[in-house]
């Protein structure tokens, strides 16, 4: 049940293109179902997990090598995957409508419902190999949804951004895991975290540690990182929402507090989650300031909000923890919502700057309503639940147990400059003098204000009733990341007490701040602009540079396009590295035995040589061709002599399919013509005599030595008893090697695609110009 | 490329059916005896280059009716396909599955994954020569 839960959304996507034509227009509405069912189910999972029990189901996959596909579903897990597939149910309608009439809307839906599915898998994996395989998987479809309008070279260009550092940070990220396995011996998120092994004294820790920080940094767009999230808002807006606020960015958090239990208490690891985490909420709530797109100023706040997220693992005290859990998913619903609000103000009035939208209270009062309300929650204002994780940030960051004051200042400015934001947000476009913008606006459709309205009205019940996610799901989270049974006593009145005076100074600095933007923003801007020069994007575009450089250096160097040149490195790169191990191992043995030999297995032996001779000295292109296929025919003759029937036929109709290939090719060459010269000529034939006579003593030393016991008698004995198939060769293509033989047609294809592209591609250029 | 002789044109007409029934009868009888899927898509393929040769490219893609890159993508996912089953009965992914159809009279049909991987292999040693030979001839034209 949980595999097809986790897989759903794969088979789905197969079916999307069928599905498109049947449900037209209504197909947002019809795909929602899945996410809706799957929120159903999840949501049936709550009273056991409330209970303090944690699911594990077990799946296997690759037992050899470690990897399962096993799940473990506890508070965590479960408050992520029930974010996933709820807010996903309202994204897929949401995006019918913000898409309706795409050309590539099945496209779409085919890589969203890919991704959700795969960051269900991502939350839900036991397995660490799983996990990093399904992370991997959400670095590809967001690549592939930033650059879903792949017609526009900078969205192309922040898409390759995107996934290179989240790439980049994910193979990082499979170092740490890996030595994460050295250092556990085990393979399970779940046996790590019950073992009472001291992960921080081995000595590998230290190497594993940073590792996976980097990867959950650059997946989390933590300072320095932070640049591509906002760069990824060239997505269409229902991806804004989803994967880049309300999921994806996420998972870099998710690891760090998956992995907080069994890593909390040593100091690097708290140190650099306080120091990256309140850096990056600093960061992220001035630029969010600072910007003037609506959607670059919610992307920044999201920065904002994930570099929270981090500090308050970083603080790691039980208050904390419960923090943690509430921004999570206090930000999830307001950001979620505000993205959509903000796809519906761009989707109706045509522009995303702000400062060039204003008094749109009277064209859009729905929408006007529900962004006040999420506006509110952002700003941490009651009675949403904003205001409750904000309360809580600021008490658990009081009382941490170091660096409390420079934690303190940092979250009273992020916050004060977040009210201001809220206002740019809210009454920027809504109130005010009304501008003319490039459409006529007028109120979102239903299905573009269904989902803000729904996420909206979440965040204000648990605002005013805190007590009822919190007995359902959130105590549970909170457990599972603080190793320990916790009762988390949410409320939204705490009486006067220090954080509220802290709201309270943030909501009156945060408005005058907003008061004054106007005045502020050139200022701001020119800051910026010169910033960027020297910020960490200038230094990953330096970075990519000299990739580029380095690479177009050892083309020059390595691949001149001369084609015998590529032969004579491959060939005496792989003959003299063999050939010196195989004389310093085995010496130099020559002892032929030709008393058993047939007179006419001499007779094949003489047609090839004849027919290699004869193809070295032809001048003739046809006759060189057929000769090979002589020497081919000859080589199928010793295959059939020496009863190997399936080696011989595969022979034979290679060399056939091979002659007519290279025939058809020789028309297109220019006419023989000899441009090498005597020395090269002679420098060409030593080396193929070489290359000859290596092999030649390796086929020799392989008949003679024997390191391994043979495994042929194991296919021989095993073939019929285990893989009910008589023909060995056929069962061990299909049956006992099979992942190869999947491998090898993965690659003929590939070289289909290669002759494919370089023969028809080039043809259709040429005639176009 | 086309060639007019009479001899081709009737010869790859007679010998096209008994080569293609060949190659599924290769791919068919492999398991137990010499053939298989890679064998029998490489007849198979010879099936139709010799038909290319005699009629040309255009004709052969009418006669294909799928394109060739279709032929080689629907190979590459019958051979994922046949690693999934296992998943569903709780075993390692790519574990065979076997199943024995009764038939009337006193035989049974052996089915399994590992047939629907020849199949896979089959289909995509077709489709990859197939996608060679009708691009290179097409691009004398």
């Amino acid at each position: 049940m949980m595999l097809l839960a986790v897989l759903s959304g794969f088979l789905l996507a197969l079916a999307v293109p069928a599905l498109h034509r049947v449900a037209g227009r209504h197909i947002g509405w019809v795909l929602a179902l899945l996410p809706a069912l799957l929120t159903a189910y999840f949501a049936s999972l709550i009273p056991t997990i409330s209970g303090g029990e944690n699911l594990l189901i077990q799946n296997q996959w690759m037992p050899g090598l470690g990897v399962s596909l096993d799940f473990m579903v506890d508070g965590l897990s479960l408050v992520f995957a029930l974010l996933i597939s709820g807010i996903g149910t309202f994204i897929l309608i949401y995006a019918g409508s913000y898409l309706k009439g795409h050309k590539d809307l099945a496209r779409f839906y085919v890589i969203m419902l890919s991704f959700m599915a795969s960051m269900l898998g991502l939350v839900l994996s036991d397995n660490l190999i799983t996990f990093f395989v399904f992370w991997e998987l959400t670095s590809i479809t967001s690549y592939m949804l930033i650059g879903f309008n792949h017609e526009d070279a900078e969205a192309r260009k922040c898409a390759l951004q995107g996934l290179f550092v989240t790439a980049g940070g994910g193979l990082v990220l499979m170092a740490g895991l890996i030595l994460l396995i050295f250092i556990t011996g085990s393979y399970s998120f779940s046996e790590i975290l019950a073992s009472d092994l001291a992960i921080h004294e081995h000595g590998y820790y230290t190497a594993a540690a940073v590792c996976v920080l980097i990867g959950a940094f650059t997946k989390s767009a933590q300072v320095p990182f932070h640049f591509w999230l906002p760069n990824a808002m060239a997505a269409p807006t229902p991806v804004s929402a989803y994967l880049h606020s309300a999921t994806m960015v996420k998972a870099g958090v998710y690891l760090l507090a998956r992995l907080n239990s069994s890593m909390d208490g040593d100091a690097l690891w708290s140190y650099s989650l306080m120091f990256f985490g309140a850096a990056t909420m600093l960061t992220g709530a001035y630029l969010a300031f600072s910007s003037t797109g609506i959607k670059k100023v919610l992307a920044y706040s999201t920065v904002m909000a994930l570099g929270t997220l981090t500090m308050l693992i970083g603080v790691g005290t039980e208050k904390a923890i419960i923090a943690f859990v509430c921004v999570l998913v206090a930000h999830s619903l307001y950001k979620g919502a505000l993205f959509m609000l903000a796809g519906a103000l761009d989707h109706e009035t045509g522009t995303k700057d702000i400062t060039k939208m204003g008094g749109l209270w009277h064209s859009m009062p729905r929408t006007a309503i529900i962004t006040g309300l999420a506006a509110l929650s952002l700003a941490g204002l009651p009675p949403l639940f904003g205001f409750v994780a904000k309360e809580l940030m600021f008490e658990s960051v009081l009382n941490s147990p170091s660096w409390s004051w420079g934690l303190l200042a940092a979250a009273v400015a992020s916050s004060i400059l977040v009210v201001a934001v809220a206002g740019l947000v809210f009454l920027k476009p809504f109130f005010g003098p009304a501008r003319t913008t490039p459409k006529q606006p007028h109120d979102a459709p239903f299905a573009m204000l269904i989902g803000p309205a729904v996420l909206t009205l979440l965040a204000l019940i648990f605002g005013v009733a805190p007590f009822l996610p919190a007995t359902f799901v959130l105590d549970a989270a909170v457990s599972s990341v603080y190793g320990s049974g916790v009762q988390t006593a949410l409320a939204l009145w705490h009486g006067v007490n220090i954080p509220l005076i802290l709201s309270g100074v943030s909501l009156l600095a945060g408005s005058l701040l907003f008061i004054a933007w106007q005045g502020l923003h050139p200022t701001l801007h020119a800051v910026n602009t010169a910033g960027s020069r020297v910020g960490p994007e200038a230094g990953y575009f330096r970075f990519m540079l000299g990739i580029t450089q380095i690479a177009s250096w050892q083309t020059r160097v390595l691949q001149n396009g001369v084609l015998g040149v590529y032969l004579l490195i491959l060939v005496l790169v792989t003959f003299g590295l063999t050939g010196y191990t195989l004389l310093t191992r085995h010496g130099f043995q020559l002892d032929f035995d030709f008393s058993n030999g047939y007179f006419y297995e001499f007779g094949i032996a003489l047609l090839i040589v004849a027919a290699t001779v004869f193809a070295s000295v032809t001048r003739s292109r046809l006759g060189s061709v057929a000769s090979v296929g002589v020497l081919g025919f000859g080589v199928a003759l010793i295959f059939i002599h020496f009863s190997a029937p399936d080696l011989g036929i595969t022979q034979l109709l290679v060399e056939t399919l091979t002659v007519i290939l290279l025939v058809l090719v020789l028309f297109k060459l220019p006419p023989f013509v000899n441009l090498s010269s005597p020395w090269e000529r002679y420098r060409d034939l030593t080396v193929a005599v070489f290359a000859g006579a290596i092999m030649t003593l390796i086929m020799l030393a392989a008949l003679d030595i024997q390191y391994f016991d043979s495994i042929s008698s194991y296919y021989i004995e095993n073939s019929y008893g285990l893989a009910f198939g008589k023909n060995i060769v056929n069962v061990i293509l299909v049956d006992f090697r099979q992942l190869d033989t999947l491998g090898e047609i993965f690659v003929l294809g590939l070289a289909a695609m290669g002759v494919y592209s370089m023969v028809k591609l080039r043809a259709e250029d040429q005639h176009k110009s | 490329m086309k060639t007019n002789t009479l001899i081709l044109h009737t010869a790859a007409l007679a010998i096209m059916p008994l080569q293609l029934m060949f190659s599924i009868f290769l791919l068919l009888r492999g398991h137990d005896e010499p053939g298989g899927g890679f064998i029998g898509g490489l007849v198979a393929a010879s099936a139709f280059v010799l038909y290319a040769f005699a009629f040309g490219a255009e004709s052969t893609r009418k006669l294909l009716r799928i394109s060739p890159r279709d032929i080689l993508a629907a190979g590459l996912l019958f051979g994922l396909a046949s690693t999934i089953p296992a998943l569903w009965s709780g075993q390692a992914m790519l574990t065979a599955q076997w199943w024995e159809v009764p038939l009337p009279g006193e035989g049974y049909l052996k089915l399994s994954t590992v047939l629907i991987f020849d199949i896979g292999v089959y289909l995509a040693v077709l489709g990859t020569l197939m996608t060679f030979v009708i691009s290179l001839m097409e691009s004398e034209e």
